[in-house]
Order: structure tokens, then C-alpha cells, then sequence
């Protein structure tokens, strides 16, 4: 038995001569909440019409819960949010959600799901009368119909209100504490940040990274910035941790995440002469830029 | 049945946006100035008024039932996919020949809503000014049946060309080909080449086969060669009397079917 819900191996995709995916490998277990990021043209909606069966695969294999792409099986086991999401704007909410539930073969408390993306009061408005981010929220309505094993969403955060979006991640939580494989398509770097448990990066049709955020920023060596404002004398710091100076006060140093602890002591041991220490270690947008600009090998 | 939720939603789609309203309005309207207008000969042919109205409504029907179906029908797949909804349907378990179904069905079900109501009435104030046979009643229930077997048609070409485009709006020129091509330019062909081919072999043994292949013809072959009087109404003998009767019957029914293979196949090909 395998709690992997979504396994890609070495999925390849022409498109006409252009090849748009080289041997992606990509796996998503029940729970588990992956982050997809990439330039527009990396790939990531390939994949993901991929996984749905939408396009045909050009080689490697998907699987979908042990089920082919595209299957009755794979489709009944899958949510799916495109980006922009749009519905027919004669139908209102509850018709349109009535519908999917009777595809899906759902018996769905469709009022209950209306309430719960914050749709109560346009139950019975057209759709052609609701905002971009009321559509936004009637497509995550559908993704919650039925009990999914596999939830892909594409830019699920696009015309969203932030507080809109705060209750999108909150639903995406559920989902994934439900036993949900999420796979989310973004842009919103620090959103996905705080939100995901691991982050997979494509580039060019490439997978250029699939890693814990921590394991990323190991991979890329990137570099913590400490930020020390001193009470007396920069210089002595300056001297102390080989840092550089940044006007009469502050000191900046740059440190790799091994050696972070060491430079800590090194600080605390000067006393008084440290006013404060601020901290950043590297951010998803310097990783993100580090790994999307990586040369191919 | 998944189908049948899908034809639930069309059906409230095309009520909603007044599709079902105008396309029964338009056969009305079309229907009753023909039977006005075509009153006068019933004295001359000793047919009654009914007869008279169902000729120029067959007439009428060659031309408007092929028109209201692709109407509907070309923004089909075009449509969704250019909102962006038919990814989205598509990754639902619902098969993609379960959705042509589904939206066939509703589009029928108002095709022949439309076409019994505009073509009933007409039928119904011409059987009360001009008095109507048994035959000629058995003619109007022929001539709603058809047409609704030619819309059916349309519908299925419709759903062909709304995959094959590349856009709605590519979708509806189409489909205003498709219509030109059937019902206009098949006949100024075959029309063409009788006159050239000065009744040889062509005329006499091609001719009513290649007419009877096309369904807009087939339509017409059938409602003239079934009632005589009608027949005689329409001056159409010759080409209905060369042909089985068979012939017309069989054409209308595997169009339908013809088309919606055609159509499936097409849809297997989109990618959304």
C-alpha cells in the first residue's frame, strides 16, 4: 500500500517539435500540500491538463491513486480549479453547483458548500452577476464536492481579496487534514511560503527543484542576513565578524545556515556593545529566483 | 444519467437567455404569414387550406430548421472552451459523449417545442379558415417530425463544427457555411448539372440519389412524395416518384447519427 496519491514519472510532452516537458517526476501523498511554481511557459498547466487527462502524455507515466489520467476512476478521484475559472453566467450559483454534483454522482449539501466559501448570500443570483472573486470561490465550491484524493489548483489566489485569500489557504488546510493531496499552481511566492509542506519548481519544462522550503535554501546555499545594531562602536563589530557596515549603527554580516549558531555567540559574547539583532534567513522569492535562473545542465 | 443533468442545465440555459422564447416566436411568425400568404391557390388545385399551408410551411422549414439548430448548436464546445468552463467539465466524470448528448438532447427538446407550437398554430387557424382532411392533418405531423429529424441534423454538424473551431466566433462562420453549402449550394450544383447534362443518364439514375443524400432534400423528398396532394401542391413529382420511398425516410434517419459520430469525433480531438 502506498499513501502516494499523485505519482509522475519521467512524463515527457511535445508539442508539435517543441518539447515542453523533459522527464518530469513529481509525486504527491495524501495530506501533503505541494506548491508548483514556475515562469508562464515553465510547464505547470501542461502538467496539470496532463494529470487531468486533458492532453495526452508524450511518454513516462501518470498515475492518479493507481488510475490512468483521464479514467472514470482518476476523474472521480480528482478536484480540479482552472485559473480563472468561469461558468455559464445564465445559471446561479446553486444550479451550476447542482450540476457538478450530479456528474460527480454526489449527493452535496450545495447550500452548506455556498456557505462555506462565503457564497450565502448569491445562492440563487446568476452567475453572470457575481465578481471575479465570487466565481473564484464558486470554483472552490466544486473542488470541495464529494471527498477528493487528488485537488489541483491553478492559481487559486488570483483576484482574490486578501482576506478571501485567507480563508482559500484555510480551506486548502481542511482538504489536506481530510487526507488530500494538494497540488497548487502559483505565483503568490510568500503565500505559498507560510502554506505548503513542500515546494517543487519548474523551469523551461524542467523540474528544477522539489524540496522542503528548509532543504531548498540548503541546496541553494543561500545566505542568512543578521542585521546588528550596535550602541557604541561599529567598527570593533565590523572587525569581530567580517560583516559590513551599513551607516553609523548597523552592521550587516551574511552567513551561511551552518554557521548561524557560531555567529550568534560570537554576538552575544560582545555584551553591551549590541543594541539589537534582526534576523532574516533566505526568503521563497530569493530561492525561487535563485532556482529559476539556474542554468540547465 | 449523467446526460440528463447535463440537458437539465442547457434546457434552463436556452429558457434563461430567451433562446427557446425567440426560436418558437420566429416559427410562429414565419409560419402564419406563409399560410396567409399562401392561401390563394386552394380553390384552383381542389386541395384544402391545411394541404396548401403544410407545402409552403415544408418550404419554409428546409431553410429555417437547419438555421435555428446551428443557431444553438455552434457555440457548443466553441463556447465553453472560450469561457474556459469546458476544462473544467471535462475533468468530471461525465464522458465527452455524454455531454454532446446531454446538450443534443435539450437543443432537440426546444427544437421541437418551437416547431410543434409555430407550425401547430399555423396548422391549427388554416385547418379552422380552410378546412383540413384526414390527410392533410397526418401531413402537418409529418412536416413537425421532420423538421425536428432536420434540426437533429444541424444540431449534430453544429456540435462538429463548434470542435473543429478554433473559436466561437470561427464556430458561427462555419456554421453559416455549413447552412449555405446544404441548403443553397448543394441544389444550385445539382441544378447545374441537370441543366448541362440535358436528360441523360445523369438525370435520370444519379440525380434523385445524390438529392436524396442531402438531408435538407431528403426533408423535402419525404413531406412531397408522402401525401399527394401535397405533392400536387408543390409541383414537385418528378424527382419524389424516381426515388423507393424508402429513400428520403432512410437518408433523415442516419444523418442524425452520421452527424453525431462526426461530431464525437471531433470533440475527441479538443483540447481545452
Amino acid at each position: 500500500m502506498t499513501d502516494k496519491i499523485l505519482e509522475i514519472n519521467d512524463l515527457v510532452k511535445d508539442r508539435g517539435k517543441t518539447r515542453v516537458l523533459h522527464g518530469v517526476d513529481l509525486t504527491v501523498s495524501a495530506g501533503e500540500r505541494v506548491a508548483l511554481l514556475g515562469h508562464n511557459g515553465a510547464g505547470k498547466s501542461t502538467l496539470i491538463k496532463t494529470v487531468l487527462g486533458l492532453t495526452k502524455l508524450g511518454g513516462g507515466t501518470v498515475k492518479i491513486a493507481g488510475h490512468k489520467p483521464g479514467s472514470g476512476a482518476a476523474r472521480a478521484d480528482t478536484a480540479f480549479l482552472p485559473e480563472a475559472v468561469s461558468f455559464h453566467p445564465a445559471l446561479t450559483g446553486r444550479e451550476q453547483l447542482t450540476l457538478f454534483a450530479r456528474l460527480a454522482g454526489q449527493k452535496a449539501d450545495i447550500a452548506g458548500l455556498l456557505e462555506r466559501v462565503g457564497l450565502a448570500d448569491a445562492l440563487d443570483r446568476r452567475i453572470g452577476t457575481y465578481s471575479k472573486g465570487m466565481r473564484q470561490r464558486l470554483g472552490l465550491a466544486q473542488v470541495l464536492l464529494g471527498k477528493p484524493k487528488l485537488a489541483l489548483l491553478d492559481e487559486p489566489t488570483s483576484g482574490l481579496d486578501p482576506i478571501s485569500r485567507q480563508d482559500l489557504y484555510s480551506i486548502i488546510d481542511e482538504l489536506a487534514a481530510g487526507g488530500c493531496a494538494v497540488l497548487i499552481a502559483s505565483h503568490a511566492l510568500t503565500e505559498v511560503e507560510a502554506r505548503t509542506d513542500r515546494i517543487a519548481i519548474m523551469r523551461k519544462g524542467h523540474l528544477v527543484a522539489d524540496d522542503t522550503l528548509a532543504g531548498l535554501s540548503a541546496k541553494a546555499g543561500l545566505r542568512t542576513k543578521m542585521r546588528v545594531r550596535v550602541t557604541s562602536d561599529a567598527e570593533a563589530l565590523v572587525q569581530a565578524t567580517g560583516g559590513r557596515r551599513m551607516n553609523g549603527a548597523s552592521v550587516e554580516i551574511e552567513i551561511d545556515a551552518a554557521g548561524k549558531m557560531e555567529m550568534l555567540r560570537k554576538i552575544a559574547e560582545m555584551g553591551g556593545a549590541v543594541a539589537d539583532v534582526d534576523i532574516t534567513p533566505p526568503r521563497l522569492e530569493d530561492l525561487y529566483r535563485f532556482y529559476a535562473k539556474e542554468e540547465l545542465h | 444519467m449523467r446526460f440528463l443533468a447535463i440537458a437539465q442545465a442547457e434546457m434552463r440555459i436556452l429558457a434563461r437567455n430567451r433562446w427557446l422564447f425567440m426560436a418558437t416566436l420566429i416559427m410562429v411568425l414565419f409560419a402564419l404569414a406563409l399560410t396567409f400568404a399562401g392561401s390563394a391557390p386552394t380553390g384552383t388545385l381542389g386541395v384544402d387550406m391545411l394541404t396548401v399551408s403544410v407545402t409552403s410551411m415544408t418550404t419554409l422549414s428546409v431553410y429555417l430548421a437547419p438555421l435555428l439548430a446551428l443557431m444553438m448548436a455552434f457555440d457548443a464546445v466553441a463556447g465553453d472552451a472560450e469561457r474556459g468552463s469546458l476544462g473544467l467539465l471535462l475533468s468530471y466524470p461525465a464522458g465527452r459523449g455524454e455531454i454532446l448528448l446531454g446538450k443534443f438532447t435539450a437543443h432537440l427538446a426546444a427544437l421541437t417545442i418551437a416547431m410543434t407550437i409555430g407550425f401547430g398554430t399555423a396548422g391549427a387557424i388554416a385547418a379552422y379558415m380552410g378546412g383540413a382532411g384526414h390527410e392533410s392533418v397526418l401531413a402537418l405531423l409529418r412536416l413537425i417530425g421532420t423538421s425536428v429529424l432536420l434540426g437533429g441534423v444541424f444540431l449534430t454538424l453544429g456540435y462538429m463544427v463548434s470542435s473543429l473551431a478554433k473559436s466561437a466566433t470561427a464556430a458561427a462562420g462555419m456554421a453559416a457555411g455549413l447552412w449555405l453549402i446544404f441548403v443553397v449550394l448543394y441544389d444550385l450544383g445539382l441544378l447545374g448539372a441537370v441543366v448541362m447534362d440535358t436528360g441523360g443518364w445523369f438525370t435520370e439514375t444519379l440525380f434523385p440519389w445524390l438529392m436524396v443524400a442531402n438531408p435538407a432534400d431528403a426533408f423535402r423528398l419525404w413531406n412531397i412524395a408522402s401525401s399527394e396532394s401535397v405533392a400536387l401542391a408543390s409541383g414537385m413529382v418528378g424527382a419524389a416518384s424516381a426515388l423507393p420511398s424508402w429513400a428520403a425516410p432512410l437518408s433523415l434517419a442516419i444523418w442524425p447519427l452520421l452527424g453525431f459520430a462526426f461530431a464525437r469525433l471531433a470533440f475527441r480531438r479538443v483540447e481545452p
